[in-house]
């Protein structure tokens, strides 16, 4: 869907999809790194299992909730990516205790 | 000074929201000795329509425009204004006694201000239509963010659909970089052209009226654009794989891996509304917007809102918004210093000039029904996965308004709280029951505005009085 722009000379940050290695640039959210990482990404809803992906990018539609460095329903485009970051696709309801 | 955490318990003025208008506020106030906390969600300032004008990968000025550029100069005179500006900082919750809880770096605090600016901008109007919750549909503005603030383009087969002055500088923006579009659906309904002739002489005079002009040009010489569009349905086995829609009686299926949507901004009220700042239903606009007073005054005591919140008015009007309502803090508070600040009269001149053509591109750019009033099986409410036909048969069996909707089919009670699906409920139940959206109303919307975990809430500094609410003994 999306692919990076030419001429990003933004410094490479390494994170972990679902533990595999996936290279982010600096200042990326964590939806922006996962759109241009080119892997199949879409979360499950709550409600009826239905695959999604971001839709708003802003902080709005909670369409981005992801699991980060273990804690479920963060809204990915408004989080920052850090080195060694691990983001899981979060597959329907945050579980308890994450 | 940016700051990690409030320094302090208590400020003058709190201003919610660093885009156009929030940092000219923050600006004028601290300049003239408020004690000024500039509080943002995002990591970096300048709002949606700046964002990440301090970090964007895109350097060369031409691509994004002199308008975007111009936020910078706003950013570094707030940056040595002596306010406080801390990102990454979610305002959860406001009351009418000014008191604000703010959760920043996993912690959660509150803080009192003598006033608070609200300048929380604008959301993108939602968009129901046939799958448009499928991976693969997102918001215009949504592509827009992920360009400015990590130079991302569409890559497979791209339909931008819509209307909108924004509309058109997105698609424009996105060609200059090099991404993919195959076509662009033009919403904008033809009797629309009539309806705004009236008002284009005023228009012709906006700053906006020539920049707007070339940039359709500019989308049309490289795209195929089909104008009077009038259906869209977006369909796929899981994502986006086909854009369906009619336009002049015909209909078409084109294949598609995204579809942009935009049919306009409307402002973002769930923090105002949750202040019990009160709000009447705009007509023409098509929107909830506050109701002011020449200064942004709100309903509530010390309460001002500024920028696209107080009324879609663009940028440019944003700034003004925020000084206007800046110069009013620092006359309430501290008088004297008014007199080192340019007069109110130079502002709402200012203002003036902005907003001058505003109804033209309201009347024109106005949304049709058939795009904000779904029907059958589209989802309304992303959230909760609720259909305009289960909404209807809600109010079939007894329904009035969108509190009552709640309790039969959790509308707007998911995580983005209403965000996305309350215009739309609140036409939808207008429409079916045959009152003015007014009378129908909106959601009661109450703190938290955002979800804060409850270990935040836990971890909350308490005093004697509060324990003593809630402990026996």
């Amino acid at each position: 869907m999306f692919k990076r722009f030419d001429d990003d000379t933004r410094k490479v940050v390494e994170i972990f999809v679902d533990g595999r290695p996936v290279m982010a640039r600096e200042g990326d959210t964590v939806s922006a790194a996962l759109f241009a990482s080119g892997l199949d990404v879409r979360r499950k809803t709550a409600v009826s299992g239905a695959p999604r992906l971001p839709y708003c990018m802003m902080g709005v539609c909670f369409d981005c909730l992801v699991t980060i460095d273990g804690m479920g329903n963060r809204q990915g485009c408004l989080v920052p990516v850090h080195p060694g970051m691990q983001i899981e696709i979060q597959k329907g309801k945050r579980e308890i205790g994450r | 000074m940016t700051i990690n955490r409030p320094m302090r318990d208590e400020y003058d003025l709190a201003v919610i929201g660093a885009g156009p208008a929030g940092l000219a506020a923050a600006s004028l106030a601290a300049q003239s000795g408020l004690l000024t906390l500039l509080l943002d969600e995002n990591q970096g300032p300048g709002g949606q329509v700046w964002r990440a004008v301090t970090s964007t990968p895109v350097k060369e000025t031409r691509l994004l425009g002199d308008d975007y550029w111009a936020g910078s100069k706003l950013v570094e005179e707030v940056r040595a204004s002596g306010a406080e500006i801390l990102q990454g900082a979610t305002v959860w919750s406001l009351d009418r006694h000014l008191e604000i809880g703010i959760s920043a770096g996993g912690g959660s605090q509150f803080i009192r201000a003598e006033r608070v600016i609200l300048a929380t901008g604008a959301l993108e109007r939602p968009f129901p239509i046939p799958g448009w919750t499928l991976p693969g549909v997102m918001t215009a503005g949504a592509a827009q963010t992920a360009l400015k603030s990590s130079g991302l383009i569409p890559d497979g087969k791209t339909v931008v659909a819509g209307q909108g002055p924004l509309f058109w500088l997105l698609t424009a923006q996105i060609l200059r970089m090099g991404g993919r579009i195959d076509l662009v659906l033009d919403t904008t309904e033809r009797r629309n052209y009539l309806r705004a002739l009236p008002h284009a002489a005023a228009f012709l005079t906006s700053p906006y009226f020539r920049k707007g002009l070339a940039m359709m040009r500019e989308v049309r010489s490289k795209v195929r654009v089909v104008s009077g569009v009038t259906r869209i349905a977006a369909s796929g086995n899981g994502r986006l794989e086909e854009v369906a829609y009619e336009a002049g009686g015909r209909s078409v299926s084109v294949p598609a891996d995204l579809l942009l949507l935009h049919q306009g901004v409307v402002p973002n009220v769930n923090l105002a509304m949750s202040a019990g700042v009160k709000h009447r239903w705009d007509d023409i606009q098509l929107c909830w917007s506050p109701v002011l007073d020449a200064n942004g005054g709100t309903s509530v005591e010390g309460i001002a809102i500024a920028g696209d919140g107080a009324g879609i008015g663009g940028a440019l009007a944003a700034v003004e918004r925020g000084r206007i309502a800046a110069r009013a803090a620092v006359e309430a508070l501290r008088p004297q210093a008014g007199a080192k600040v340019p007069s109110m009269e130079t502002f709402r001149a200012a203002l003036a000039k902005a907003e001058r053509g505003r109804i033209f591109l309201d009347v024109l750019f106005r949304p049709s029904k058939q795009f904000r009033i779904p029907g059958g099986d589209t989802i309304v409410c992303r959230c909760e996965e609720v259909t305009a036909q289960d909404i209807l048969d809600s109010v079939a069996i007894g329904a009035t308004g969108p509190n009552q909707l709640k309790a039969y089919r959790r509308t707007g009670m998911g995580p983005c709280q209403g965000r996305l699906c309350g215009l739309t409920v609140t036409e939808l139940m207008a429409e079916a029951r045959g009152k003015p959206p007014e009378e129908i109303g909106y959601y009661r919307l109450r703190a938290p505005v955002k979800p804060i975990t409850l270990s935040e809430l836990a971890s909350l500094p308490k005093n004697e009085s509060a324990t003593k609410a809630v402990v026996r003994g």
